[in-house]
């Protein structure tokens, strides 16, 4: 590790938010006969990572912070980056995964229902998060995937919890699926290889710009259409409404707010860094507005709450894809400042709906009823993130909305107004979507009598204190929409990240000097260092 | 340097992700299992394609640079196999869960498509005289739409 950063150097950091929870799930693993325990080294670890993810989000404001793991310098060894999107997916992720770590813990018998094996959630969760975290950190394609293997792995298990009937049906499209996507991305990064020598994103962004154009045109198709299944973009996101919703409810909660993000953020990632000429972009658009308001007709017609939520999580990740498809400054800006809004409030409804759950025993809108007098507390609960989502003002979600109203109408191509109007007409519809579940499950008289459940006053603080950070990225949306803009401007001006990661001489030349001179001067002789695997 | 695969492991790649992909679209998890573990193959040998090449060992010292294999490619491969492993040792355990449940392990329809099967069912019923579906449950009716490589097919005749 070579110090690069003059000020401060806190590029030690870097590698915590995977470091951690993955010794923590070890460890976890290891106590599997005490359950108490687990709980809490599952909540320091997180509590670690969110910590970390603070001090990266400030430190990086400043320039991003590089980390060669092992002392091997990029483009040979595999650097961990932290920019401003990293940062900032890092914490609101942190936030999202601690909060529904402390629900399930509030559920008492870590799980709601019986069948449900308690000693392999803490770790399989603290992997979930090391994948999440190492996904969003790395500087290297392959690492990348990597990441996505790791956080795809605890899915798997998590979703199939239990092993019901149910859960293995709908497990056995999630992962199905899922692999597909992963041996995609994988033929991906095999031909990435074949034309650049390289899988290092810095060396690729300097390298992919003299590579055919066609076969540049055919790795960015690859690429998206891996991250678009992970990412559930129309007309690859068939396989989300039905996996989902038979998890338990803080699996679902997770899954929703954070992994769908994850394929987001790859795309944003390699859009911006490895083909900023933006040739696919109107196929985005497309794909964009399809996403918004196919996913939203979906939920319309759902009759269960779960289900309907997974339908609007499909349309809402439209949102984002139309600020990424913009490719302008402010539509990225707001794409990123969307992203971190739905996380917290997709995450915050899946934990009420949780709640709604045990309270009236069903998630049927048919069979619910009547919450709003038995239980006030939930109804605003719910209420909350409900209006965000459907972005009424001022809440978080109108925010996000009207900067990519405004981000479309500045770009000013036909496509872009189809996109404004397309979105404008997915919000609304989301708001009818919203307000049918509001109407049944609050205000109509129950249909069959609420069971007399009380409900653990873990979960509802937890659920509470998730609306409060939506809350609170309404409150302070000015600074942090500075951050986003700021974030949305380094990913334009993809130079700033290659001379991070590759700056000319000492770290650029991919030789660690006191290992490799030595071995040359041993051999005698000249000019063996690694050349970086040049085709 | 100009790259010029072998001809062979490329006739070799299009045999393993042909059939990897015929068997991928089969209901039944086992083959599903099976086509995914081809396709992991075929990658991994257009990883050693994209690699270039074969040559000697890459250790400094002891073969000239221009004659060394590019060792990249080989370390990931590595990992996509372990991946792939891990992976394939989950599907087995899913399909034979599958199989204890159910005593099948056929990738089933969504709900969405039971629904509509169950609907359809519904409105046909609607037309058709009552003894003559007597026999027929809403729930066999989905299980027929369901069962496409079954016996219960062949009732719809």
């Amino acid at each position: 590790m070579t110090g690069v950063r003059a000020v401060g150097d806190l590029s030690w950091a870097v590698p915590l938010p995977v470091l951690l929870p993955l010794s923590a799930a070890g460890l976890a693993l290891a106590l599997w006969r005490h359950a108490r325990a687990q709980g809490v080294i599952s909540v320091v670890a997180l509590s670690g990572v969110l910590v970390t993810a603070i001090t990266l989000l400030v430190a990086a404001d400043d320039g991003p912070l590089v980390l060669d793991v092992g002392g091997w310098s990029a483009p040979v060894g595999i650097p961990l980056v932290a920019d401003r999107l990293s940062a900032l997916m890092l914490t609101i992720s942190a936030v999202v995964m601690l909060a529904v770590l402390v629900y399930s813990l509030g559920q008492g018998t870590q799980y709601g229902d019986d069948e449900t094996p308690v000693a392999i959630f803490h770790p399989t969760y603290l992997v979930l998060a090391a994948g999440v975290s190492n996904a969003f950190l790395s500087g290297d394609l392959f690492n990348l995937y990597v990441g996505f293997e790791i956080l795809l792995a605890a899915s798997y298990v998590l979703i199939t919890l239990g092993g019901t009937g149910e859960r293995i049906r709908a497990g056995t499209i999630y992962v199905v699926v899922s692999l597909v996507s992963s041996l995609v991305f994988l033929t991906a990064l095999a031909l990435v290889y074949a034309a650049t020598g390289t899988v290092n994103l810095a060396q690729l962004a300097q390298r992919l710009p003299d590579v055919d154009p066609g076969v540049q045109a055919a790795l960015q198709l690859l690429l998206l259409l891996a991250f678009g299944i992970k990412a559930a973009i129309f007309p690859l996101s068939a396989w989300l409404p039905d996996s989902y919703p038979t998890a338990p409810a803080p699996v679902t909660a997770v899954f929703a707010g954070l992994l769908t993000k994850v394929g987001v953020y790859a795309i944003i990632r390699t859009q911006t860094l490895l083909f900023p000429d933006g040739a696919a972009d109107t196929a985005l658009m497309v794909a964009a507005l399809a996403t918004m308001v196919i996913g939203i007709l979906g939920a319309v017609a759902q009759k269960d709450i779960k289900r309907l939520l997974s339908f609007t999580l499909v349309s809402h990740i439209g949102y984002m894809i139309f600020g990424i498809s913009l490719a302008s400054e402010a539509g990225l800006a707001a794409a990123i400042f969307y992203v971190g809004h739905h996380i917290t409030v997709q995450t915050t409804l899946f934990l009420v709906v949780g709640l709604m759950e045990r309270r009236g025993g069903s998630t049927s809108l048919d069979r619910l009823g009547g919450l709003a007098k038995v239980a006030p507390m939930l109804a605003v609960l719910f209420f909350v993130p409900a209006m965000s989502l459907a972005g009424i003002p001022p809440l978080s979600g109108f925010l996000g909305k009207a900067g990519l109203l405004q981000a479309g109408v500045d770009s000013g191509t036909p496509l872009a107004y189809a996109l404004v109007a397309g979105a404008v007409l997915t919000s609304l519809l989301t708001l009818y979507a919203i307000v049918k579940a509001w109407n049944k499950a609050f205000w109509q008289t129950a249909p069959a009598e609420l069971p007399d459940v009380r409900l653990p006053r873990g979960m509802v603080g937890t659920a509470g204190a998730l609306v409060g950070v939506g809350l609170a990225i309404t409150v302070v949306a000015g600074p942090l929409y500075d951050y986003t803009e700021r974030a949305a401007r380094t990913l334009r001006d993809p130079g700033a990240y290659v001379d991070a990661v590759l700056p000319d001489g000492a770290r650029g030349s991919g030789e660690s000097e006191d290992v490799t001179e030595e071995v040359i001067e041993e051999a005698g002789e000249a000019g063996l260092a690694p050349g970086g695997g040049t085709p | 340097m100009v790259m010029t695969p072998n001809l062979a492991l490329v006739a070799v790649i299009v045999v393993l992700v042909a059939v990897g992909v015929y068997l991928l679209l089969e209901r039944s998890l086992t083959r599903v299992l099976l086509g995914i573990v081809m396709i992991g193959n075929g990658i991994n040998l257009l990883f050693l394609v994209a690699g270039g090449r074969a040559g000697g060992s890459p250790i400094i010292g002891r073969t000239p640079e221009d004659e060394m294999s590019d060792p990249l490619p080989q370390a990931m491969v590595l990992t996509a196999i372990v991946i792939t492993l891990g992976m394939t040792a989950f599907l087995v355990t899913m399909a034979y869960r599958s199989w204890q449940l159910t005593r099948h392990d056929e990738v089933q329809d969504d709900l969405e498509d039971r629904r509509v099967a169950e609907r359809a069912a519904l409105d046909l019923a609607a037309f058709e005289d009552v003894d003559a579906t007597s026999d027929m449950t809403l729930e066999s009716e989905a299980a027929e739409v369901r069962d496409e490589t079954g016996d219960g097919g062949a009732r719809r005749g």
